[in-house]
């Protein structure tokens, strides 16, 4: 602000109105406004820079010394009664909204587009991916018709391997005539980690989501059809330690930071040592509940230390090369996470279902 | 497999509560998936003995009994209607209030105080069906002499089971003997081996019989040896119990006792009867061509070539491995026995078993390949116990045909150790937990000669034995690293790219994603307009038998989702998936080439006071490509075609660059009344995402920034009259070609009244604008004009008064 509109305001105090008869005014005008628009205007006329109250107290300094401290006093507390007056008028208006002529009904639903989503599949999908992908992993894919040799040779499951009866198979039928072919639909998305190593060369660090079938009778928790995500990470020098360490991190960014993890000793062809991680129940941490089974640990994947045998098919020398695998069930992961009881829903396609994620 | 805790205890010390002994094995990896308690649920059941049995006064095949069990006020009367109760007997009493099992409903109910036939029953002889010990209801369950009267069941007969989960890499769990050295092995605790000595008083054994292995590849030890004089005959008490909590049925005690054997050590076992072997003979070879032989269980088998069978010179005797032969089978008038214990090839087992469809107890165990050292402990513990509970003699020494000698060592470096669990063991800890397993452990320099224990076939490279230490040792007592190292480069995956963005713009365009089933009917892929160019793969064994077919065609699921949400459903319908058709092309894998399929059916958008819910119609489908491509940063064209699934004049093809990635249309009647639709119409897209990105090619580029203009637009419209032939994208196309439009929306298309017919009335509206100046209205003017007269000469278009 410029001294010369100081100076100006001092020029209109040539007939100032007293204290009292300011507020006689004021509070007279205040009465009647009807508008918060109104409200301003008045705010402008009786408290602004150019109002006559505010000429009062610009104007003290010219008062005899006797009166100065008088006036002062009682413009003073004009202004904070004032103030205050106007507060109180403007809440008054507000809450009368209700009755303006052109409120609107604030109930009403607003304009929006209709909703779609993504299934909950693929969101899960979506931030086991970035949980990995955050320790430096990336996503490859491969294919769900896999041949024999992949799902279970490359993995240390030779044919007539006991094992094999873990992983009930849906088998194609040759294309050419009668009987079996060796293409399969795999029973797991492990296939993928024989297939990666046999293009690259370490380091490897790699999820890989996708479909996966097993042949057996479905019910609220077994479904034919069903996603996993597997995982890979080999190099010189990786250990349980680190995979234990991976997987704790993994299970924190997902199930929550403050969860635990358990490992136990599982078996799979194409890992040894093997595992299994469980997490401490987040339902109720730990002490036992239904979603635990009263156990207070939740299984969550298999894993293990890449089997030499896996790493020799591909090429990879077990003496130089060390790395760790792992494999969960995505719907799984789902299911506890949204407290679904039925892993059939997944693939039903209801918007009953699918509407809620 | 069941682990009776009962057992268990002959040769572990168990001191800790059973579900801390349960935990603790599953954390080494034999899970125990549920702990049955016998008896506990019981209630006042206890040991009574039969004072008197009288005939029931109304009932010719019920009887009172008297029991007394020590009961305050005297001996109990109780109706029963088995026929073995007699006087005298010990049995089990359950007084009022007992839960006992419904032997014909199933379940546990409460016992109450009863009449039966006009007599009060106060209480119950139980079967042990009832008391949920075994199947067995034909009669009461009748307790040895030495029962004490009065003493609580549960005490007497109770017991836990532990269920096990096994992973089959370890069949020695599959012996109760198994589950108790790893219980040791956990606890550090010693193991109480069982008796295997028994007195050699026969004749030398190889004067009674003789064993040749024609094929060793096949079997890596034979191992027998000749009881003789035996009295064939029921099994005491303890070994029916014993084999009956294995689900297992008592046959005779020599026969049992192989059981017994295999449930206790893993190692199935034989027994032939002697006298029906020719030569006293055994050779153990594969079949002959066109052999056949009928095994115990009566059935007359043929024998598949590379069938290993036991034989005589003249005749095959038995399954190796599987089951006996019905002509040497153990009768009540055996006397001499040759029993068998070997170790036949697993891989080789479990092809007889399949082929035959003979899943036994035998074969569960050979197919997991045992060591030939098992064979002959097992065969020494059975000729103990046979002596014990048939008599008889054995005979000195055993025969035992081991071609080459099984003598695993594997060697565990300190460097192989660290490097696999990357935490150091100390020496001390690694001998003790591998001696605690029963291994022989030597060390020489900074390696492990390991020896594995002969009930271990698991145990063969260094990693397995870097397990055995750390799952001993607990796997939570290795720490936890973060990973180090090396980050791998970063390989591009447009593929997966292109597929995430398009699954994004269709969700945050409204649709809902879905994933079905990828099989399929043949019938359903035809009437949705499958390729016709490949034939589907079928599957040898489908989940669904009308749809046995690997999807060509991702159209039939998501049509058919439609189809049923619309019943249950109450608002909008617009749906997609992203799937791939699996298109096999006569070699190699099926390509699975990625597809896009979305539906529309029904109201547009949910009920609301401002939503539009008109039906969705082949717009709504386009509008959702546009929003796709828009969203892709692509432009999309849309050119009249045909397709098998949608009515003609309503299906367009989607292309890029000039390639046609796609197709939108509403589905016709056909495809309607195939997918059980009944809501028309069916609007769809199907974006075929390898053609899209191919299509996309380079130009996937980042968008690249264009400047816009700082001068300002006008905007006119026109309303033109058209032959309704003429489509609003060849209007658009006329006007785009001036160089001062910008902004071209078709905002009203009508016809009807006032409108002549075979006419339509098209409002377009134009912004004019341009990169250097502020158009004047005379320029606007001299546009629009020339836009007009293009507009009249190639479309017949005239401007509407």
């Amino acid at each position: 602000m410029s001294s010369g509109t100081e100076s100006s305001g001092a020029d209109t105090a040539n007939s100032p109105l007293s204290v009292e008869e300011i507020k006689v005014a004021a509070l007279a005008a205040l009465t009647v406004a009807g508008s918060e628009a109104v409200l301003d205007e008045w705010r402008v006329s009786y408290l602004g820079r150019k109002s006559d109250l505010t000429n009062v107290l610009r104007s003290i300094s010219s008062l005899p010394a006797d009166d100065r401290k008088a006036v002062g006093a009682s413009a003073n507390l004009l202004r904070a009664s004032l103030e205050e007056a106007l507060a109180e008028k403007t809440q008054e208006l507000r809450g009368a909204a209700g009755s303006v002529a052109d409120a609107l009904d604030v109930t009403l639903p607003g304009r929006r587009r209709r909703r779609g989503g993504l299934h909950p599949t693929t969101q899960t999908i979506r931030e086991l991916t970035d949980a990995f992908g955050a320790m430096g992993f990336q996503v490859a894919e491969g294919p769900e018709v896999e041949w024999e040799r992949y799902n279970f040779d490359a993995l240390n499951i030779p044919a007539e391997h006991p094992a094999r009866d873990s992983w009930d198979t849906f088998w194609l039928e040759s294309p050419d005539g009668e009987g079996r072919s060796d293409m399969l639909l795999r029973t797991h998305t492990s296939p993928m980690q024989a297939r990666i190593m046999e293009k690259a060369d370490p380091p490897i660090r790699v999820v890989i989501p996708g479909r996966c079938f097993r042949y057996e009778a479905t019910d609220a928790t077994h479904e034919w059809h069903f996603f996993q995500l597997e995982g890979l990470a080999v190099d010189k020098g990786i250990t349980f330690a680190d995979m234990k360490g991976t997987l704790f991190e993994f299970a924190r960014r997902i199930f929550g930071p403050d969860r635990k993890v358990r490992f136990r000793v599982d078996f799979f062809p194409f890992v040894e040592p093997g595992a299994e991680m469980a997490i401490d129940c987040f339902k109720c941490n730990g002490q036992g509940c239904s979603l635990c089974k009263g156990t207070g640990w939740i299984e969550i994947m298999g894993a293990g230390m890449v089997h030499p045998s896996v790493l020799r098919n591909v090429g990879y020398d077990p003496e130089v090369y060390t790395g760790f695998a792992f494999g969960m069930g995505v719907e799984r992961i789902a299911m506890l996470r949204h407290g679904i009881d039925d892993v059939r829903q997944f693939a039903a396609g209801d918007l009953r279902f699918l509407s809620q994620f | 497999m069941k682990a009776p805790v009962s057992w268990l205890k002959e040769y572990v010390d168990i001191n800790e509560p059973l579900h801390e002994v349960a935990h603790r094995l599953t954390m080494a990896g034999t899970e125990v998936g549920s702990i049955d308690q016998i008896g506990a649920e019981w209630g006042p059941v206890v040991v009574g003995h039969v004072q008197a049995v009288n005939p029931h006064p109304d009932a010719d095949r019920l009887r009172l009994v008297t029991v007394e069990y020590g009961g305050e006020d005297g001996p109990a009367e109780v109706v029963c209607g088995a026929p073995n109760v007699a006087v005298g007997q010990n049995i089990a009493y359950a007084g009022i209030g007992a839960m006992l099992n419904d032997p014909y409903r199933g379940g546990a109910t409460k016992l109450k105080r009863s009449k039966i036939r006009g007599v009060v029953s106060n209480g119950m002889v139980c079967s042990e069906k009832e008391l949920g010990i075994s199947d067995e209801h034909e009669g009461i369950l009748v307790l040895p002499d030495d029962a004490s009267v009065g003493t609580p069941l549960m005490d007497y007969l109770g017991d836990a089971i532990f269920d096990l989960e096994l992973t089959p890499n370890r069949p020695d769990c599959l012996g109760v003997l198994g589950v108790a050295r790893e219980l040791a092995a956990i606890g550090g605790t010693a193991i109480r081996e069982p008796d295997i000595s028994y007195p050699e008083d026969g004749p030398p054994v190889d004067s009674l019989a003789t064993i040749r292995i024609d094929d060793p590849d096949l079997c890596a030890r034979y191992t027998a040896t000749v009881l003789q004089n035996l009295t064939l005959g029921p099994s005491p008490e303890w070994l029916v119990k014993r084999l009956a909590a294995q689900g297992q049925a008592s046959i005779s005690n020599v026969v049992d006792v192989t059981n017994y054997v295999m449930f206790e050590y893993g190692q199935p076992l034989h027994a032939f009867d002697l006298d029906a072997v020719e030569n006293h003979a055994i050779v153990v070879r594969r079949s002959y061509a066109g052999e056949q032989l009928t095994t115990l269980d009566g059935v007359q088998r043929e024998l598949a070539p590379d069938t290993l069978v036991i034989a005589d010179p003249e005749k095959s005797i038995g399954l190796a491995g599987v089951m006996g032969g019905a002509n040497s089978e153990i009768s009540d008038s055996t006397v001499n026995v040759l029993l068998e214990s070997a170790t036949f090839n697993g891989t080789n087992n479990r092809i007889t078993a399949r082929k035959l469809g003979m899943k036994t107890e035998a074969t569960l165990r050979f197919e997991k390949g045992l060591r030939p050292g098992l064979s002959e402990v097992a065969l020494r513990r059975a000729t103990k116990l046979i002596l014990e509970v048939a008599g008889g003699t054995a005979a000195q020494g055993i025969l035992d045909a081991y071609p080459e000698k099984d003598d695993a060592v594997v060697t565990l470096t300190d460097e192989k150790l660290l490097k696999v669990m990357g935490v150091e063991y100390p020496e001390m800890q690694v001998i003790a937990t591998l001696e605690g397993l029963g291994m022989e452990v030597e060390r020489v320099g900074s390696s492990y000669e390991v020896r594995p224990p002969y009930w271990r076939p698991d145990i063969a490279i260094p990693e397995d034995v870097c397990e055995e230490i750390s799952r001993i040792v607990g796997y939570d007592e290795v720490p936890m690293t973060t990973l180090s190292g090396r980050v791998p480069t970063w390989e591009p995956s447009l593929e997966r790219d292109l597929r995430e963005k398009v699954r994004a713009s269709l969700a945050n365009h409204g649709l809902q994603e879905i994933i079905s089933y990828p099989t399929e009917s043949d019938s359903a892929m035809t009437a949705v307009g499958a390729p016709t160019e490949y034939s589907p793969l079928r599957l040898e064994n489908p989940m669904a038998q009308d749809q046995p077919y690997m999807r060509t065609t991702i159209r039939a699921s998501v049509f058919r989702a439609a189809a049923r949400n619309a019943r249950t459903w109450r608002g909008a319908i617009a749906l997609f998936e992203v799937g791939a058709a699996y298109l096999y092309s006569g070699e190699g894998l099926p390509e699975e080439r990625q597809m896009v399929v979305g539906a529309f059916n029904g109201p547009r958008d949910n009920d609301s006071w401002v939503s539009d819910t008109g039906a969705s119609d082949f717009y709504d489908a386009k509008g959702a490509v546009e929003a796709v491509l828009e969203d892709l940063g692509i432009e999309g064209g849309f050119e009249v075609t045909d397709d098998p699934a949608f009515a003609p004049g309503r299906c367009a093809a989607i292309t890029v660059n000039g390639k046609s990635v796609g197709v939108v249309g509403e589905a016709t009647r056909a495809v309607l009344e195939a997918v059980d639709c009944d809501r028309t119409p069916l609007a769809a897209f199907e974006i075929d995402l390898s053609a899209l990105g191919e299509a996309i090619g380079e130009s996937n580029a980042p968008r690249a920034y264009q400047p816009f203009t700082r001068y300002p637009s006008s905007v006119r419209d026109l309303a033109l009259l058209v032959d309704t032939g003429v489509s609003a994208g060849a209007i658009r196309d006329v006007i785009a070609k001036n160089r001062l439009s910008q902004q071209i929306d078709v905002v009203d298309v009508y016809s009807g009244k006032g409108v002549p017919v075979g006419k339509k009335s098209l409002a377009v509206r134009v912004h004019y604008q341009s990169d250097t100046k502020t158009l004047t209205a005379k320029e606007i003017e001299k546009a629009e004009a020339a836009i007009l007269k293009i507009l009249g000469q190639e479309l017949g278009a005239e401007l509407r008064s």
